[in-house]
Order: structure tokens, then sequence, then C-alpha cells
């Protein structure tokens, strides 16, 4: 097991690579899926706002007043 | 009629594909890791580190691969107007900087005990660096504007321009390197590569696509949802006016998709 | 063509009036170049021997340094706008607009490079080749870095964000115009280098004006 963690006395620089790729990888997801819930939040969360202050709005805003 | 169904099609397509693509992407990196790290036989020249290969060259291809995606969207924004094309082509670009990263990162690793140094400017790592920052100016461009839609614009414009100008980079990188270091660097990879060493990296060079695919639709979704955001707080804000034509258009087509998403 | 002899006319006499564009230009690129032997030591030899790569470093940096006023002004004050709506093509009007900042920018340039190859040492040899290179290759940055100027209007930052854009493009220049001084000094012929030159220079000229103008019709509409 030792042996295969070594990689030949260059397992520092290995592992290093595959830590690093994975990390970076890993981050960009993880910010990615965060990004995407605060923004569903958000959106639903201005949606019954703007459904309470409207509730005759309903899928678009064609109806929105003119004048 | 188009500019409302594609959006929705698109997220409705790719949702019905996305835990298969998870599920693949998954299994493949397993085997791709196990093959990488357990299952290939150490190279007689390059010993164990021909291991970092099996990330170094993937990683590069998607670099590669991913603003030759973001080119083709810019493309297809300047041709058909789709603002889909922008929205697939900004989400492109954090994945590709952060393939191009990956790649200069472990090229140096690899280096260091190969050829002794962090960074040779050897051609294809100097061309891989300029590729980054093509990425970096690209990224900044489209983050610059208050109007996400322009920011996103000026930036197919951008990496059209750029891929116009990678071929040439590339050659002259290439004669650059030719006339300053006479053929004595240690080639990355070789002319012929074996087939215990081709299946590993084709293997993760999927996975790798795999993560890509699941990365671009998960922004893609933030982007749509980011504009729904801006156009319902656009349209709270002149509630009581009426609503400027290009607004009005804008806010019309992502309520449509989103309607036809959430079902 | 009236209309872009008539805009190349507008964009000089606006340059000449203020005076101060080509002035700065040429100022910034002799600072620059003075502090490389700050910086490596005033060895005759080393400064020789990175005197091609400095001034075409420095070339760049001042080529690109005036790009942001190619068309921000005129953006702010609403001129680009009627540009777009004239009956003349956009194209040429840029093509215009860039021939007037080669002028006060580049040409400048090109005249000032061998003074400072004679503070760096340079040796005679490379001069004609260097006027040469330059000759080619500032045009190429100016088409170039139009398409730059043009994508950063109306967003924040400009000034720093043109540069982040620009620069990777020029590389090619830099590589083939050091390059030729390079191949000069060592008594080769530049001709290969030069010849690439003139090909990056027609490419740009036949894609740069389109994307420029591509690019504005965004900014204003």
């Amino acid at each position: 097991m030792n042996e295969f963690f070594s990689m030949g006395g260059y397992g520092s620089y290995i592992w290093a690579s595959y830590g690093l790729a994975a990390l970076a990888m890993i981050i960009l997801l993880v910010m990615t899926l965060r990004g995407l819930r605060q923004s569903q939040t958000e959106l639903d969360q201005l949606e019954t706002v703007l459904k309470a202050r409207r509730p005759r709005r309903t899928r678009t805003t064609d109806q929105s007043p003119t004048s | 009629m188009h500019r409302f169904a594609k959006p929705s099609v698109f997220l409705k397509l790719t949702g019905a594909m996305m835990p298969w693509v998870v599920a693949l992407t998954v299994i493949l990196t397993a085997a791709g890791l196990y093959l990488a790290l357990i299952g290939s036989p150490v190279d007689y020249q390059q010993g164990n580190t021909v291991r970092i290969m099996y990330i170094h060259v993937p990683a590069a291809w998607m670099g590669l691969f991913c603003y030759v995606g973001m080119a083709l969207c810019g493309a297809m924004s300047l041709i058909w107007k789709h603002p889909l094309a922008d929205i697939c082509a900004r989400a492109t670009a954090p994945v590709g900087a952060t393939f191009t990263a990956l790649t200069l990162i472990t090229g140096s690793l690899w280096g260091e005990p190969m050829w002794g140094t962090w960074w040779v400017w050897d051609a294809r790592l100097t061309s891989m660096l300029i590729l980054l920052f093509l990425y970096l100016g690209y990224i900044a461009l489209v983050n610059a504007f208050d109007d996400p839609e322009r920011g996103s614009k000026a930036g197919s414009a951008l990496a059209l321009v750029g891929a116009i100008n990678v071929p040439i980079v590339k050659f002259s990188v290439d004669w650059w390197n030719t006339l300053h270091q006479p053929a004595s660097v240690a080639r990355m990879g070789g002319p012929t590569i074996d087939p215990s060493m081709l299946a590993p990296l084709l293997i993760m060079a999927f996975a790798f696509t795999g993560y890509y695919f699941i990365v671009l639709v998960l922004r893609v979704r933030l982007e749509l949802n980011q504009r729904r955001i801006r156009a319902l707080q656009l349209s709270g804000l002149f509630d009581e006016r009426p609503v400027a034509s290009g607004d009005h258009d804008e806010l019309a087509y992502d309520q449509g998709h989103n309607a036809g998403a959430s079902k | 063509m009236n209309a872009f002899v008539a805009i190349l006319r507008r964009d000089l006499r606006l340059a000449l009036r203020q005076g101060a564009d080509s002035v700065m230009v040429v100022a910034f690129f002799i600072v620059t170049t003075t502090l490389f032997p700050f910086g490596v030591g005033p060895e005759a030899n080393i400064l020789a021997r990175i005197a091609s790569g400095v001034i075409w470093v420095s070339a760049l940096l001042a080529a690109m340094l005036s790009l942001e006023r190619v068309f921000q002004t005129d953006y702010e004050d609403g001129t680009l706008e009627l540009l777009t709506l004239s009956p003349a093509p956009l194209e040429l009007l840029v093509l215009g607009k860039v021939c007037a900042h080669w002028l006060t920018t580049g040409l400048p340039l090109i005249i000032a490079a061998p003074v400072m190859a004679v503070m760096l040492n340079m040796d005679q040899d490379g001069f004609g080749t260097l006027m040469i290179a330059m000759l080619i290759g500032t045009p190429a940055l100016s088409l170039i870095g139009a398409i730059g100027a043009a994508l950063i209007l109306g967003a924040r930052r400009g000034g720093v964000l043109v540069s982040l854009l620009v620069l990777p493009l020029y590389i090619p220049v830099l590589i083939f115009g050091a390059g030729a001084v390079e191949a000069a000094l060592l008594g080769i012929s530049a001709q290969a280098q030069l010849q690439i030159m003139g090909a990056i220079l027609l490419l740009s000229l036949a894609a740069a004006p389109f994307a420029t103008a591509h690019a504005i019709r965004q900014a204003v509409e």
C-alpha cells in the first residue's frame, strides 16, 4: 500500500496533480450549484412578492398597464 | 416562436438527460481513475509520472474543446441571434478556463521531476498559457457590463475573434519556440501510445466531457434564472410605466420559457 | 470613399488640436524603454541582446494605451450612434478611425524607435529591418486593437479590460516583429518574418473592420 502511494518516489507530484484537479473541478461544481440554489430562492421570493402585488397577473407581462 | 421554444426545449431535454449523464460520468471517472492509477503500466521512460498525463492530456483537450465550443456558440449567436447561444458560451468559459489552468498546473508538476524545472517555455505549454489569457479576457469582458445580455454579446464577438487568432498564435509560438530552443526539449506523450495507456486517457477524456456537460447545464439554468430575476426586478421597478419594447420582449420570452420549464 | 476621408480628417484634426495624444504615446514609449536598463543593468551587451524585444514590447504597450480613446469619446457624446446611422458603411468609417489612430500613434512610434535602438546599443544592421517591421506591424496593432476598443464600449473599467483583451492577440505581431530584427542582427534575411507579418496585417485588414463595426453596432443599439 505504501508503495502505491509513493509512486516510485514521484508520489507528491502525482497526488498533487490528481488532488488539484479534483479540487478545482469540485469547487467549480459547488459554486455553480450554490449559485443556482441562491438564484432559485431569490426568484421564488420575487415571484411571490409580485404575485401578491398584482393578483391578476399570471404568466406574461402583456397586461402591464399602459399610461 | 422559436425564441420561446428553444430555451424550454433545451431545459426539458437536458433535464431528462441529466441523471444518465451524472451516472455515466461517475462510472467513467471511477473506471478512469482505476486505470490511470492502478490498472496501467509504468512508462519505461517517464516512470510513474506518466500517470499525470492521464489528467494533463484530457484537460488540455477539454481546454481546446471548450474554446471551440465557445467560438461555435459565438458564431451561432452572430448568425441566428439566439440568446441561448450566448448563454452557452458564457457558461462554457469557466469550465474551459479551469481545464486550461489544470493543464498548466499538471504540466508543471510533470515538468519538475522530468525536466527539472517547474516551467519551460515549451511551445505547447506557452500556447496553453495564452489560451488561458484568452479565457480570462473573455470572462472579464462578459462580466464588465451592467446588462448581462450586452456582456454576453460582446463576449461572443470576442470568442470569434479569438478563435481566428488561436491558430495564428499556435503557429507563431511554435515558430518562436523552434527558433529559441532547438528541439532538445523532451516531448510530452509520444508518436505511438500503447493501448494500455490510451484507454485511461480516452476514458478520462470522456469523464471530463461528462463533467463539462453537467456544469454547462447547471450554469445555463443559473444564467436563465438570473436573467429572469433581472427582468422581474425591472418590471417591479417600472410597474406604473409602460415597459420599453426591448425589455418587454425579453420579459415575455423569459417568463415563457420558465413557465414551460417548471412543468 | 468620401466618408473615409472625412472621418480620417476629422479624427486627425481633433488629435492635432488636442495634440497631447501623440506626444503622450511617444513619451510613454520612451519612458517604458528607459526603465529596462534600470531593471537589467547598463551592460551594453545585455542591452543590445534584448533591444529588439524591449522596443517591440514597449511599442505594443504604447499602442495599447491610446486604444481606449479611439471610440470612447465618440461613444460618450453620441457621435458613434450618428455614424452607425450614416449611409456610408460603418466598416469604412471604422477603417478611417483606425487609420487616424495609426497616423497619430503608430507613425510617431516608428520614428521614435530608432532613437531608442541607439540608446539600447542595438547594432546598426537591425535599424532598417526594425523600421520596416514596425511599418508593417503597427497598422496591424491598430486594427486588432480597434476590435478591443469597440468591445469595451459601455463596460466598467474599460481601460484595464482592453489590455487584457488585446495583449494576447498582439503576441504573433510581437514574435515576428522581434524575430525579424533578431534575424537582421544575425545577418540572416528577415524576409520570412516580414512576409508573415504582412499576412497578419492583410488578415486583420480584412477581418478587423467587420468585427469592430459589429461590436460598435452592439454597443449603440
